[in-house]
């Protein structure tokens, strides 16, 4: 939209200049009036300057930064360069271990690794790609720490190779030379259940979670919109129908939870899911069930809660297209003869589509990377990716893991997008 | 003019001679119970000996947040109370200060401090032990039914004790109790554990319950969770418990068969700017007296001269009665399998 003022601010001042033109200018006017013009599209673009600048800094950098990060993983060849050179020209499909020199090389690294205290950083990406392989590091550099120097020219690989037997298998030696890709794709690969095996071809993973996560949150977003849409567009359509006074009030108690936080709705879900909670105790009074029903900590819980706290974003565009159809044509359908099912579906319906489409979508992409609401009354079974994008920031600290999944993420809404601008065409929204 | 310049002079005298009187840090910490009894006992008692000032603030844990300020040379914190579980990670990959253990003074009894303290509260570098605590399950006196539980076992045996069984949701010590539970012996869990049959086997055993557990992510949910009926048995850390059971009276009984326990360290920031006065406060922490404080949550000491200062009674509520009964929790092994055994807890949760 500002690109469009952008351009049409200007364009609207130089047609009146230009009309002053033909009334017969001197160049030295000619030159003046162009002055002018330029002027003119300085101040415009001058006022999206702010804006510009803020969705710069605030949008595309930290988006831009994330899916860089997501390839972008150079801790091990700052760590340990020299070793990662000499692995170079190791033949990792052999079945022997790097020669002598390389191991040697490694050891000299891993001291001084273990001299500035840095060898726990080197454990933990290694371990990534090898479980268990951490305290196989970290206890080496424990020992090679004690070393001087020139034993450790000496016999270094000796000692690391005696520190503990995994240094004598190939696998470890893969896996470092394999997370020492200063680029690499790993993190796209666990991102969607893959790996490489010992040849370097991509296969499944043993463990299958992150595909099963998006088709969950997929699965959630959709139940969510659709569920705002059946509560809200009769509702939406009651209140653009209803006389002013009723209206107003009803729209107080659609906007008043809208306004109040965001926690404090989450709260009040839990106080009425849980097992002795509001819904369960009034069940239980009328002897209506027996025992409580397990509600809270539910995915049945994350669709309720979500359901209400989207179900604004649902009602208002919806509200405000509704209030600009004309009635008459509705009154018009049924005087021609159309039964009121018809009548509704093929003259009403359409013409609340761009409200329910930019109500719908919406909902949908809020839902999709939903975090606080899954996180506090979801439990196991209603978390979403945004959790565990979340867990990957905070607890495993595997950030190009999470950048990965967040692309990932990316990418799956964009693609939505494109396919709803291909069915439905964006310039069908109507926001309001 | 004149008053200006010789207030100014003065100001910039008060601010140069400040630190050397008092100095402001920061220490973080658990908060809740345990949090208000070091406040009362190490940290009260510090300042009030030293005049320093202290900001004591709460986290929940793990290293993420102090990894963020030390990378980014930004050290908002100087004391923290790490975990085992996580010194390890954090020592390694140089979070942490190394602390100086040949200056911890000796026990208020004369033992040199290196024989006062038990050995695990010194086996790291980087920090001093301040307690042992554990993780074990409580249940519900009123709401248990089939009698009184007192082995992990019945915890799994969900035939003789019908009801809903809480656990926090993650792969630490659960992993462990399913093997324990099923006939492991306890010295023998954590090399089962590093294969991938003694894995599949724990979750085979958490699989016989699976209907029957609730997950909670935070200590502070378990009480509630037993008291509001929404599980008659509930894994806890045992000084939220025992304060429950101590201050308001609540039907909780603690069973500590196959307890998990662990230490806590106070350690230093690295790049910490008062690391000279953050020092000082670790080494007071840890002296007898404040160190026998940590009854109060029951949680024990860690050097044996704090017993002195310490009630009969509570003793025997203490992990340091209990160690036979318990394990030691692995923090080399959480370091290690914690990350992909983490995953396949996710993905087991998930189907």
């Amino acid at each position: 939209m500002s690109q469009a003022e952008l351009t049409a601010a200007p364009t609207a001042a130089s047609f009146n200049e230009d009309s002053e033109v033909h009334s017969g200018l001197t160049p030295e006017e000619m030159r003046q009036s162009k002055r002018n013009q330029r002027r003119r599209k300085l101040i415009a673009t001058a006022f999206v300057i702010p804006l510009i600048f803020f969705v710069l800094i605030a949008f595309i950098a930290p988006i831009g930064t994330m899916l860089y990060r997501s390839v972008y993983h150079p801790t091990v060849a700052q760590l340990i360069p020299e070793t990662l050179q000499a692995l170079q020209s190791w033949d990792e499909a052999s079945d022997n271990i790097p020669d002598a020199a390389t191991i040697s090389l490694f050891a000299k690294e891993l001291h001084y690794l273990a001299k500035e205290r840095r060898s726990g950083k080197l454990a933990e990406e290694i371990n990534r790609g090898m479980p268990g392989s951490s305290s196989v590091i970290k206890s080496s550099a424990r020992k090679l720490k004690k070393l001087d120097e020139a034993t450790l020219a000496n016999e270094g690989a000796e000692r690391l190779l005696a520190a503990k037997k995994q240094w004598q298998e190939v696998k470890i030696w893969r896996t470092m030379k394999s997370s020492g890709e200063i680029f690499t794709d790993s993190f796209y690969l666990t991102a969607t259940d893959l790996t490489r095996n010992e040849q370097g071809e991509i296969v499944a993973r043993d463990t299958n979670i992150y595909i099963k996560l998006f088709a969950k949150s997929l699965k959630i977003a959709l139940l969510i919109t659709f569920l705002t849409a059946v509560i809200g567009f009769p509702l939406a359509y009651y209140l653009a129908t209803a006389p002013a006074k009723v209206a107003n009030t009803l729209m107080v108690f659609v906007l008043l939870p809208f306004w109040t936080s965001l926690l404090v709705r989450t709260t009040a879900w839990i106080a009425i899911l849980q097992t002795n909670g509001v819904i369960n105790d009034f069940l239980i009074t009328l002897h209506i069930i027996n025992e409580p029903i397990e509600m809270l900590y539910t995915q049945f819980s994350t669709v309720i809660a979500m359901t209400h706290i989207l179900l604004p974003f649902m009602i208002l565009p919806l509200y405000s297209v509704m209030k600009g159809i004309d009635p008459s044509y509705f009154r018009a359908a049924l005087s021609l003869g159309a039964k009121p099912l018809s009548a509704f579906s093929r003259i009403y319906f359409p013409m609340t589509l761009p409200g329910l489409s930019a109500g719908a979508l919406l909902v949908f992409i809020i839902s999709i990377g939903y975090y606080i609401t899954p996180a506090l009354v979801g439990g196991t079974d209603g978390q979403m990716i945004s959790n565990i994008i979340a867990f990957h920031m905070q607890s495993s600290n595997n950030w190009e893991l999470a950048a990965a999944l967040g692309s990932i993420l990316l990418i799956l809404i964009t693609l939505l997008y494109w396919i709803y601008d291909r069915l439905v065409g964006v310039s069908n929204i109507k926001l309001g | 003019m004149k008053h200006l310049k010789r207030f100014g002079a003065a100001l910039a005298l008060c601010t140069a001679m400040s630190p050397a009187l008092a100095e402001q840090f920061t220490a973080v910490s658990f908060g809740g119970a345990y949090g208000e009894a070091q406040q009362k006992h190490m940290l009260d008692p510090f300042m009030e000996k030293t005049g320093h000032k202290i900001l004591f603030e709460n986290y929940s844990g793990g290293i993420a947040e102090l990894k963020a300020q030390v990378e980014s040379g930004n050290i908002l914190w100087d004391v923290v109370d790490v975990e085992v579980i996580d010194l390890e990670r954090a020592c390694s990959e140089g979070l942490l200060e190394v602390f100086p253990h040949d200056t911890l003074p000796a026990g208020d009894d004369g033992v040199a401090a290196k024989d006062d303290f038990i050995p695990q509260a010194l086996a790291n570098e980087c920090g001093v032990g301040n307690i042992i605590w554990t993780v074990l399950y409580a249940y519900n006196g009123d709401t248990i039914k089939g009698g009184n539980p007192n082995s992990i076992g019945d915890f799994f045996n969900t035939q003789k004790f019908p009801g809903k069984r809480a656990l926090r949701k993650r792969p630490q010590v659960n992993m462990e109790w399913a093997l324990i539970a099923d006939g492991v012996p306890k010295d023998e869990v954590y090399d089962l554990l590093s294969t991938d049959e003694g894995q599949a086997r724990a979750f085979a055993k958490l699989d016989t319950i699976k209907n029957d557990l609730v997950w909670f992510d935070s200590w502070s949910q378990v009480p509630q969770l037993l008291n509001d009926g929404g599980a008659v048995m509930a894994q806890s850390a045992n000084g939220r418990i025992f304060d429950a059971i101590q201050k308001d009276n609540k039907p909780f009984e603690m069973v500590w068969d196959a307890h998990i326990y662990d230490l806590d360290v106070w350690a230093v920031v690295r790049g910490s700017k008062k690391k000279a006065v953050a020092e000082e406060f670790i080494r007071f922490a840890t002296s007898s007296k404040p160190e026998s404080g940590m009854q109060d949550v029951a949680y024990g000491p860690t050097r044996q001269s704090s017993y002195a200062y310490m009630d009969e009674a509570i003793l025997p509520k203490l992990p340091s009665a209990h160690l036979d009964e318990g394990l030691k929790a692995s923090g080399e092994f959480w370091a290690d399998y914690g990350e992909s055994l983490g995953e396949k807890f996710n993905e087991w949760l998930l189907n």
